[in-house]
């Protein structure tokens, strides 16, 4: 079979594979869902506050620890999964915890990559917001949490551009999540590292079934966001 | 005027602003009175922006003291005195929802019930002529409507003192007769003190009674506005007026 013939049938079957509801590729399915949007929620709870604080207060080494954040955004996954194996390992210093192989220790993996990214776009979100706004928020005496909501408002649309980029890294990585959940059939098997396992088995239709359902799922979430982004256009900030 | 115009309210004693080496009040006294309604004066750079912002607290004096009734600054929170006061910046900055929310929002945070809410937007809605503009997006309104829904938020919790910075600089005069008009009645029917920095001495005349002239951050003359235009005591004062000094 030639490479084209392998892509059309194994896109053939990818569909009959989808359509039938097979419940190990449902199982992958819902694994990568909970793991991925675990981490992003769980980077947002953590990146949106931390980054609307680095953004509006004065503090020495700001710009250091602004470059930090930013540099942590284009961490390589193989290096987050290397560190958060030797931390979760029988013979780190979290090895009490018996995490390493299961899907929290999947979590923390995405969300170490998920956070950086929230968090450094929210601050370059609300730094770019027009500095009189704070301004005019502190001479009507808005108490600091009014304060917050009206500047994390008027910074919607950046914030929900990080959910979109913070999710994207999450579920189309692939590094981490091999190191550290060890694609454990019916456990920790994801999306993508099933697609590495399928690829090297030579079994290109189920790669390709998967493959399909990951971009689906990647352009179900970007869309919602995107309509979550439009709609917020016009919505009310207070 | 009453015996009460007579009370100070704001005082500054000696006070001096230093940004670096550039010094933008030196060793300035004024007294604010209660009721007053003060036009600072001067040429571009005189200073007059960093008196309001001081009062305000958004700028802290490098020397010298400030009083609010009769008591230092240092010894008030920050929170006590801007609950006082309400400042509008010479570019209005309104937030991306409607006109009336705009307005409410200072009310929303000092927990006024609902019914009051509604009565004194309402009124400001009327006394700024924004009842047609009350639903749009702030963010989509001309810069003198804008300006309008900036002074309302700040009339709304009735500020004793209302700080305000060129509020009619570049506006036309439609807009700006709306918020002289609002002005002149928060003055006079309310008892709001109020400074105004302008560059326009043709409004100085017509809302203040009190004026003050700042040159190079400080203030060369300062007293009854009508004295102040007629027999201006400094030479340099009558040179502004006679529009000697360029702005």
């Amino acid at each position: 079979m030639s490479s084209f013939e392998i892509i059309v049938d194994g896109l053939w079957r990818a569909f009959e594979i989808i359509l039938s509801g097979d419940p190990e590729i449902m199982g992958i399915t819902m694994l990568s869902l909970r793991v991925s949007i675990t981490a992003t929620l769980l980077g947002a709870i953590a990146g949106i506050p931390l980054g609307y604080i680095i953004a509006t207060k004065e503090f020495i080494g700001k710009s250091f620890v602004t470059a930090i954040i930013n540099t942590f955004m284009g961490l390589p996954p193989v290096a987050v999964g290397l560190f958060v194996y030797l931390m979760l390992s029988s013979f780190g210093p979290l090895g009490f915890l018996r995490l390493l192989y299961t899907p929290e220790a999947m979590i923390i993996a995405q969300l170490i990559l998920a956070f950086p990214i929230v968090c450094g776009i929210t601050i370059s979100s609300v730094m770019g917001l027009n500095p009189k706004l704070k301004e005019t928020l502190t001479s009507l005496n808005a108490p600091t949490l009014w304060q917050a909501r009206v500047l994390l408002n008027e910074s919607r649309l950046g914030i929900l551009t990080a959910l979109i980029a913070a999710f994207g890294a999450a579920i189309s990585e692939v590094g981490a999540i091999m190191m550290v959940g060890g694609n454990l059939l019916g456990y920790t098997r994801a999306l993508t590292t099933a697609i590495m396992l399928y690829t090297s088995m030579g079994d290109f239709a189920i790669a390709i079934a998967l493959g399909i359902i990951l971009l689906l799922i990647a352009f179900a979430i970007n869309i919602f966001l995107t309509v979550l982004q439009t709609k917020s256009r016009t919505k009310s900030s207070i | 005027m009453s015996g009460e115009a007579a009370v100070v309210f704001i005082e500054l004693r000696n006070v001096t602003k230093k940004f670096g080496a550039i010094k933008a009040v030196e060793n300035l006294d004024l007294a604010i009175h209660y009721k007053d309604f003060l036009a600072v004066v001067g040429p571009s750079g005189a200073g007059k922006s960093t008196l309001l912002r001081i009062i305000d607290c958004l700028e802290s004096p490098t020397s010298g003291d400030l009083l609010m009734d009769g008591v230092n600054y240092e010894k008030i929170d920050k929170l006590s005195i801007r609950q006082r006061i309400g400042m509008v910046f010479q570019n209005p900055v309104v937030f991306n929802t409607s006109v009336y929310n705009n307005i409410a929002y200072s009310l929303r945070f000092r927990k006024v019930p609902d019914h009051v809410e509604r009565k004194k937007v309402g009124d400001l809605l009327k006394r700024l002529q924004l009842i047609n503009l009350q639903n749009r997006k702030a963010i989509t309104l001309s810069g003198g409507e804008a300006q309008r829904v900036t002074l309302a938020r700040v009339l709304v919790y009735d500020p004793q003192l209302l700080l305000l910075d060129e509020p009619t600089a570049n506006l036309d005069p439609y807009n700006a007769s709306i918020i002289e008009e609002a002005l002149i009645e928060a003055n006079r029917e309310y008892g709001t003190t109020i400074v105004i920095v302008t560059h326009d001495i043709f409004q100085a005349k017509r809302l203040a009674n009190k004026v003050a002239f700042m040159l190079d951050g400080k203030v060369v003359e300062y007293g009854d506005a009508r004295s102040f235009f007629e027999k201006p005591s400094n030479p340099k004062t009558k040179a502004f007026i006679d529009g000697e000094i360029v702005y």
